[in-house]
This record gives structure tokens, C-alpha cells and sequence, in this order.
């Protein structure tokens, strides 16, 4: 009843965030906060770009490395890195970025629709290209970002 | 949107649960002896509570034999029918029989027909014992109409009733109104209405929430007194009422009339309480300490005595005062305050490294939040530990059920029900709890005439005990039957080739061997306590729980069950230790013991499988590293620790780990809930530094070391290890 309060979600805020030489963003509805790197606890038998997991105030946050989820050079995380903690559904993950760069509204307008490649992680993963600056961001979906319970079995 | 009158419905159920318990310990405390006045009067009103609350959600069959019940209890509270033992055994089937009748409308289940209209038919049988007052004895049809008719037997009044009502400040919070239930009276007769304000401070003093008007009414109606508590029915609890029928000679001044000094006149009508002992010295008292004397001043006493009362009635009917918080956000505060003792030590930690000493101002500040962290950690704990009575409260019933299908008779004495402990160990001992019960009455005491022969009396008793021992809860459960036949135990523990036909085994081993699995030496299977389900299943659910569970026997004079548990399942005591780097805590439950092992002990069996020769037998051993798979070098045995532990099932393995780090008692969080459960490990922990540590899952790593090496782990093994 009281989110819906922009009944047309033409206009939205989106965090953009660089990985690599990339730059990324999501909804900045689905970010809950913004912290420093702190050493995790390496899972056993986990996928590789499952770093670990940290205390976020008592709670455990498994730390996903977008950098190698989405495809690229592992993250060599330094002090200097960022964990954007976002909530998807009801858990809340960590994604470790190289820093963030932006906070940007976007309209559905200046969306543009991601192009047909036969890409898995881009069809996973992208949801569109938005162009700002003459450098380009994906918006990317973050859904699929945990592993499933299907694939521990 | 969740609907309203769901909440609401589930409110009432809670509430149901609560007064069954009161109701079913008051009938217990009369069956002792041990009833006081109040306690006919907290169980009848427990009975109509429910009655009204069931009449709201139109749950009929509820409604109707709440309202036979409420009948039966309302003779025993005015006298007309004596609680004798069989009245009052009769009282605590029908608790039984409600409690059923409560669960059937919640869960919309259904109900045994035949034994409420049973149950109906003893009620009328005890109505007719109470008859000679009031009306005929009720049949089970006439129960039908609920509100309509007396609910109790009262002699019909012939004139003139007067009534005292003091509202206290909660009716008004609860909106209620005085003028409303005037309006009711009047319904019922004729009424002369007198305000008194005699209470009514200094307009700088009063309190503009408190109550300090009652009212004294005189009715003249053809009715009698349960329709004019039906009129307070909803404001009973939050006033002193006093209705006194007019022919009844009461109290000590009846009919005095006072004139206040404000113009007020009023009469004095001591409260039919009066009677009770305790009231009494307090009204004598006052003119003997008041020399001067006051107009006001009885008033005020007799003010002071209903409230007394009042009180009295009210600390007995639901002793403290409590509110119902959802567990998630107790939960939330528990985390959060444990985080909160992990910040403070870290922040310790700095200030001392920082070169502050320890005597100056900001250490010594530091010292007192160390404190007050600590103490709000042990009350936030306390939060969550509720007294082990919700799971005593069950036994009573439990044990006239399997009393009446063996045909023994069974005294049940419960101690310690006030002990405290995690509300999610409570859940979980009921299970085990209600399995050790059963199967002391069923096959710890003996017979009837096997007592009647060995000179014992008829009744056994079961008692049932919970206490705490340090730092864990221990529950006793034991019988004055024939302890344990020794002989047959250990006759089938051959049988079943679980022990050598030549093995020496003490009296406690043999009376232990009852937990191995597939044991039981009821000589016939019984339906009770013979479902296929074992001591063994007891022994493990309380493994599970980090508990232990352990006999004593003493043949011809009983046996003794003790189970030991924690606290609460939100902690749990863990040896730290490193493995290739890695921290990881592994229960101290499963560690039977730590031991350096000598490259002479350690045999490979396979490629990847070495076992140890320890005492006589080989146990496999498992790298802990290797088998999470933080590497794939195997760690040299000569160079590790080793940890002998016990899985489920009693199944052993040696974990080799890199080092010791110590004994902890770590709080234990869910990896679940943002993450998924990884095989191998059973929870995480927050760490003094801040970082997550993961604990080892015990059983996981034993069983997965077994199949690895493709199940060849050989049972053979593991038995020849046994003792």
C-alpha cells in the first residue's frame, strides 16, 4: 500500500558500480547498505564466486565476487574494495564491486535493450544498456545471482 | 491484508492453552488438598473464559460443554456439591475432554462424539448427587441453549439486591462504562442508584486516568445472582463487585448510613468477601488505629479491603503480568546484543592497543560497558527461558491415559516445575519427555498383583523432577517398579549379537544397553510404548539436541532415566580449532576424546584411508580439511591432532585437525537464511574478531569419510572399537 506511491515506474533510481573495466548498476531500491572489504570465511564445496561469508551485525552474508559470477578476472579485494549488501526476496547477499561510481535516475526510455549475443551470462544476467556520458552501464538483474538449492545436491 | 478475526481467533486459542493449564493444575491442587478458596474460583472462571470466548467465534460444541462443565463447578463454588475424589476425577477427564474439544475447533478437526456425550452423562450423574438445591439435574439436550439459562442453580431472589461495583482505572482503559451497565440493571428491575465520591481526591491530586467513583445499587427483580453477573460479565476481572442478596444477614455494620462531611450520604455494605480470614484483621484494625474518628474512614476501609481482595484474586488468577512479543524480534535483539558484546570487546582490544592505560578514565568507562553489555546479554537470554510447567502441565494427562490402557495405578509427582529454560529445548523435550513417561509406567512398574505379591503398595508412583546442574538442565524421570531385568537385557543384548555371549559388562553397562537401537524387553509388545519405537530413538532425538540421556537401575526398588540437556540451542559449547588455516568449531557433545597420535598406531586400509589403532580396535580417521575440501594434500598424521568423536548411531572417526585453539561457547547462527546449507557444515558463529567461524557438522564429515571410500569403511571395524 505505501510503496506504490510512483504508480509509473518510468522513472527509477539505479546505483552504478565498476567491476573490472566495467560498469554496472541495479535498482537502488534493492541495496540495503554499503561497506568496506572485511575478510570472509571461505565455504567448503561452495561455487568459486562465492568468497565467503561475513558478520553483518550477527547475521551471516554470503559474499558473492560479481567480478567471476558475471564472467570476469577474479577480484584481488583490497581495502579499497566495496560490498553493496542487497536484498533479494528474503535473503540478503553481499556483492563484492570495485567501488561505486553513481547514483542515476533513469527513465524506461533511456533503457536500451541489451543486444542478441549468445552470451549465457549476458541472457542471465543484463537487462539492458543504459548510455551516460559516452560510457556504458549495464543494468543487470541480480535474481540468479545465488546459487541454486538444486545445484548443492 | 491478513484478516483480523484470524488474529484475533488465534488470540483466543493462546488464551484457551493457558486457562486449560489453569485449569487442569487448580483441579490438581484440589485433588491434593492443597486448593485454597480462590482456586475453585480461578478454575471456574478458567471454564467460563473459555465458554465466552468460544460463544464469540460460535464454536457450539465448545460453548456447550464448557457450559455443563461451568455448571458442575459452579456447585462445588457455592457449596452444593462437594469435590469429592471421583467428582474431581471426573473434573479432570473433562479438562481432558475440553482440551480435545479446544484443539478439534482450532485445527477445524474432529471431535469424539461418544466421549463428550459420555463425559455429558457423568456431569449429569454428579448434578443429580448435587440435586435437592436449584433445578432438576440438566440433560445433555437441555445443554443445548446456552446463554439463556442459569448457568447456575441460585435460589431465585425475592426482593431487594445490593450491589457494589468499584471500577478500577483498567475498565475505563478498556472502554467500558459504568452508565452502560446501569442501563443493563435497570432491565432487570427497579434500581435506586447512590455515587459515592468519598474517594474522590483533591482536584491537584488526582490522577485524570484513575478511578476513584463506585457505585451502590439497589435492585428490585425477580432474578437471581447470575443475572446480575451476566450484566458485569465482561468488567468482572477489572472491578470489586459485591452482589449480596437481601434475606442474607452480613457483615459487621450492614446498613449503616454515614453522611460525609461533603453531603454525600451513604451506607456502609461490607462486601461478602468480608468473610475471608484475610480480609478481617484488616477491617478490625482501623478503628482501633483511628482515634479520631472520621466519617469517611469506612468507607475507605471497606474500599481498601475489596481492593485487597481484589488483588489477591487477581495475583492468583494470572500471577505476573505479561506480553505476547512474536519471537522473530526477541531473536533480532539477541543477535544484535551479541553483536554488541563482539564490538565491545573489540573496542577494548583497540583502546589497549591504542597505549591507553588501564586506570585511566576511558578504560575504566570501558570496563563499566563491559559490564552492562554482559548483563543486558544474561537478560536478553532470560528473555527466552520459560519455566518447563507448559511441558510438566501435559504429564498429569499423559499418565492417567497410559494408567487407564495398562490397567496400573499411577501417582504422578512433579518437582521443579518452575525451572527455566530455552523456549526451543522446550519445545523438543516433550517428545522425549512423554516417551520416558510412558515407558516407566508401562514397563517400569510392574502389575497390579505383581506389586499386591512383593508387598508394595497398589499405586506406583512416577515422579518426574527438572533442576539445573551446571549450566544444563536436568530432567529425572523415575519409577518404584522393578528396575531393570538385568538378566533379560543382557540375554537379548546376545541375541541380537550386540554384545559377545561372554562379555563382562557392569550393571550400568547392561542397564545402558536399553538405548541400542532395536531394544526393548517388554516381554509382549505392548501399544503403548511397543510402536517399533525404542529408548534408542529417545537417546537420539536428545543427542540431536546436544543432551545426554542415562539410567540407573536398582532391581525390585525402581529405575532412574536422567536427562541432560542445554540451556539453549542458541549456544552451543565447541572446541576452536585450525584446519589448513581455516577456523572451524566442532561440538564438544560428539568429542569423546583428544589424542596425539604416533605414526606407529596409524595403518592405511586404502588409498585415501588410513584407520588408527586405538585400544584394540582401528577407527577410520578423517582430515577435516581434506574432507571440506579446502585442499586435496592429506595432512601427515604424526603432525595433526586427533579428535576421537562419536557421530549418530555411536558411529566413530578420528578428525584430524592442525591445532587446538580451545574451548568456546559460541552463539549459533543459520547460514540458511541468506545462504543455502553447505554438506559438511551444521551452522556458523561470530567469532571475538568479528569474523564468521563455521561449525563442523559431525555426523556429515563421519558419514561422508564412509562413502568416499565406497562404503568400505568396514562396520566390522567400528564394532570391534566398541568397548
Amino acid at each position: 500500500m505505501s510503496m506504490t506511491m510512483h504508480a509509473d515506474s518510468s522513472n527509477r533510481e539505479l546505483i552504478a558500480f565498476r567491476v573490472g573495466r566495467q560498469e554496472f548498476c541495479i535498482n537502488v531500491m534493492m541495496v540495503r547498505e554499503i561497506r568496506g572489504w572485511t575478510a570472509a570465511t571461505s565455504l567448503p564445496r561452495s561455487p568459486r564466486y562465492i568468497r565467503g561469508v561475513i558478520n553483518l551485525r550477527g547475521a551471516v552474508l554470503p559474499i558473492i565476487d560479481l567480478a567471476i559470477r558475471l564472467g570476469l578476472p577474479a577480484t584481488e579485494p583490497t581495502a579499497r574494495n566495496v560490498i553493496i549488501v542487497v536484498q533479494i526476496g528474503q535473503q540478503q547477499i553481499g556483492l563484492l564491486v570495485d567501488a561505486v561510481s553513481d547514483i542515476l535516475t533513469a527513465s524506461n526510455m533511456n533503457i536500451q535493450p541489451s543486444p542478441d549475443v549468445s552470451s549465457d551470462l549476458v541472457k542471465t544476467f543484463v537487462k539492458g544498456l543504459l548510455p551516460v556520458d559516452g560510457r556504458m552501464i549495464s543494468l543487470i538483474a541480480l535474481d540468479n545471482a545465488l546459487p541454486r538449492e538444486l545445484e548443492a545436491a | 491484508m491478513e484478516d483480523p478475526m484470524a488474529a484475533i481467533r488465534e488470540t483466543f486459542f493462546q488464551e484457551c492453552e493457558e486457562q486449560l493449564a489453569e485449569l487442569e493444575s487448580g483441579l490438581i491442587a484440589m485433588e491434593n488438598g492443597s486448593a485454597e478458596v480462590e482456586t475453585v474460583n480461578a478454575v471456574f472462571r478458567a471454564v467460563h473464559s473459555m465458554k465466552g470466548g468460544a460463544g464469540i467465534f460460535s464454536l457450539d460444541a465448545l460453548v456447550r460443554f464448557a457450559h455443563v462443565f461451568e455448571t458442575a463447578l459452579d456447585k462445588v463454588r457455592s457449596g452444593t456439591l462437594v469435590a469429592t475424589p471421583a467428582v474431581l476425577s471426573v473434573f479432570l477427564r473433562a479438562a481432558d475432554v475440553l482440551a480435545d474439544l479446544v484443539r478439534a475447533a482450532r485445527e477445524n478437526g474432529k471431535v469424539d462424539e461418544a466421549r463428550t456425550s459420555a463425559m455429558v452423562a457423568e456431569f449429569d450423574q454428579i448434578n443429580e448427587i448435587a440435586g435437592g438445591v436449584g433445578p432438576a439435574p440438566q440433560s445433555s439436550a437441555a445443554a443445548g441453549g446456552v446463554f439463556e439459562e442459569d448457568p447456575a442453580p441460585d435460589s431465585v431472589a425475592r426482593s431487594c439486591w445490593e450491589i457494589n461495583y468499584t471500577p478500577r482505572a483498567e475498565l475505563y482503559a478498556k472502554a467500558n462504562e459504568t452508565a452502560i451497565l446501569l442501563r443493563e440493571l435497570r432491565r432487570l428491575g427497579e434500581i435506586e442508584v447512590r455515587l459515592d465520591t468519598s474517594l474522590l481526591p483533591e482536584l491537584s491530586e488526582m490522577d485524570p486516568e484513575g478511578s476513584y467513583l463506585s457505585w451502590h445499587i439497589k435492585l428490585k427483580a425477580d432474578c437471581n445472582e447470575a443475572d446480575i453477573r451476566h450484566v458485569f460479565e465482561f468488567v468482572e476481572d477489572d472491578c470489586a463487585l459485591s452482589i449480596t442478596p437481601p434475606d442474607e444477614p452480613q457483615g459487621l455494620i450492614p446498613g449503616t448510613v454515614i453522611t460525609g462531611d461533603n453531603g454525600f450520604k451513604f451506607e456502609f455494605f461490607p462486601p461478602p468477601e468480608m468473610e475471608e480470614p484475610e480480609a478481617e484483621p484488616v477491617a478490625q484494625a482501623v478503628p482501633a488505629t483511628a482515634p479520631q474518628p472520621q466519617v469517611i474512614q469506612p468507607s475507605m476501609v471497606k474500599s481498601q479491603a475489596v481492593e485487597a481482595i481484589a488483588a489477591k484474586a487477581e495475583s492468583a488468577a494470572a500471577a505476573p503480568v505479561t506480553i505476547r512479543v512474536d519471537l522473530d524480534r526477541v531473536d533480532r535483539m539477541i543477535d544484535l546484543v551479541g553483536e554488541l558484546v563482539i564490538n565491545e570487546a573489540m573496542l577494548s582490544q583497540r583502546v589497549l592497543e591504542a597505549g591507553i592505560t588501564r586506570a585511566s578514565g576511558v578504560a575504566m568507562a570501558l570496563e563499566e560497558l563491559e559490564h552492562l553489555t554482559r548483563e543486558i546479554q544474561d537478560s536478553v537470554m532470560a528473555i527466552r527461558a520459560q519455566p518447563v510447567r507448559s511441558v510438566f502441565q501435559r504429564m498429569p494427562r499423559l499418565v492417567r491415559e497410559v494408567a487407564a490402557q495398562t490397567g496400573k495405578q499411577v501417582r504422578l509427582i512433579m518437582e521443579g516445575e518452575n525451572t527455566e529454560v530455552d523456549k526451543t529445548v522446550i519445545e523438543r523435550i516433550a517428545d522425549p519427555l512423554t516417551h520416558m513417561i510412558r515407558n516407566a509406567i508401562d514397563h517400569g512398574l510392574e502389575s497390579t498383583e505383581t506389586r499386591i505379591e512383593s508387598g508394595k503398595p497398589v499405586e506406583g508412583t512416577v515422579k518426574l523432577t527438572a533442576l539445573h546442574r551446571s549450566g544444563r538442565i536436568v530432567l529425572e524421570v523415575s519409577d518404584d517398579g522393578g528396575g531393570i531385568n538385568r538378566a533379560r537385557v543382557k540375554q537379548k543384548a546376545v541375541e541380537n549379537g550386540v554384545i559377545a555371549p561372554d562379555a563382562q559388562l557392569t550393571d550400568d553397562e547392561i542397564d545402558n544397553l536399553i538405548f541400542l537401537p532395536g531394544f526393548s524387553t517388554a516381554a509382549k509388545v505392548s501399544d503403548i510404548s511397543g510402536r517399533g519405537v525404542g529408548m534408542d530413538v529417545v537417546r537420539q532425538s536428545v543427542a540431536a539436541l546436544g543432551g545426554r540421556i542415562s539410567i540407573s537401575s536398582r532391581p525390585g526398588q525402581g529405575s532412574i532415566f536422567t536427562l541432560s540437556l542445554p540451556l539453549t540451542l542458541a549456544v552451543l559449547d565447541g572446541m576452536v580449532v585450525s584446519a589448513r588455516g581455516h577456523t572451524l568449531i566442532i561440538p564438544l557433545g560428539a568429542i569423546v576424546e583428544t589424542l596425539k597420535p604416533r605414526a606407529a598406531d596409524v595403518f592405511p586400509l586404502d588409498r585415501d584411508l588410513n584407520v588408527l589403532a586405538l585400544r584394540g580396535g582401528y577407527v577410520p580417521m578423517v582430515d577435516v580439511a581434506a574432507s571440506l575440501g579446502y585442499c586435496d594434500q592429506f595432512i601427515e598424521p604424526e603432525q595433526s591432532v586427533a579428535l576421537l568423536v562419536e557421530g549418530e548411531g555411536g558411529v566413530r572417526a578420528v578428525l584430524l585437525v592442525d591445532a587446538i585453539h580451545g574451548q568456546r561457547q559460541v552463539v549459533i547462527k543459520s547460514l540458511e537464511a541468506n545462504y543455502r546449507a553447505v554438506p559438511g557444515i551444521a551452522a556458523a558463529t561470530v567469532m571475538g574478531d568479528g569474523r564468521v567461524a563455521l561449525i563442523l557438522d559431525v555426523d556429515a564429515v563421519v558419514r561422508n569419510a564412509r562413502s568416499e571410500t565406497g562404503g568400505r569403511t568396514p562396520e566390522a571395524l567400528i564394532l570391534a572399537e566398541a568397548p
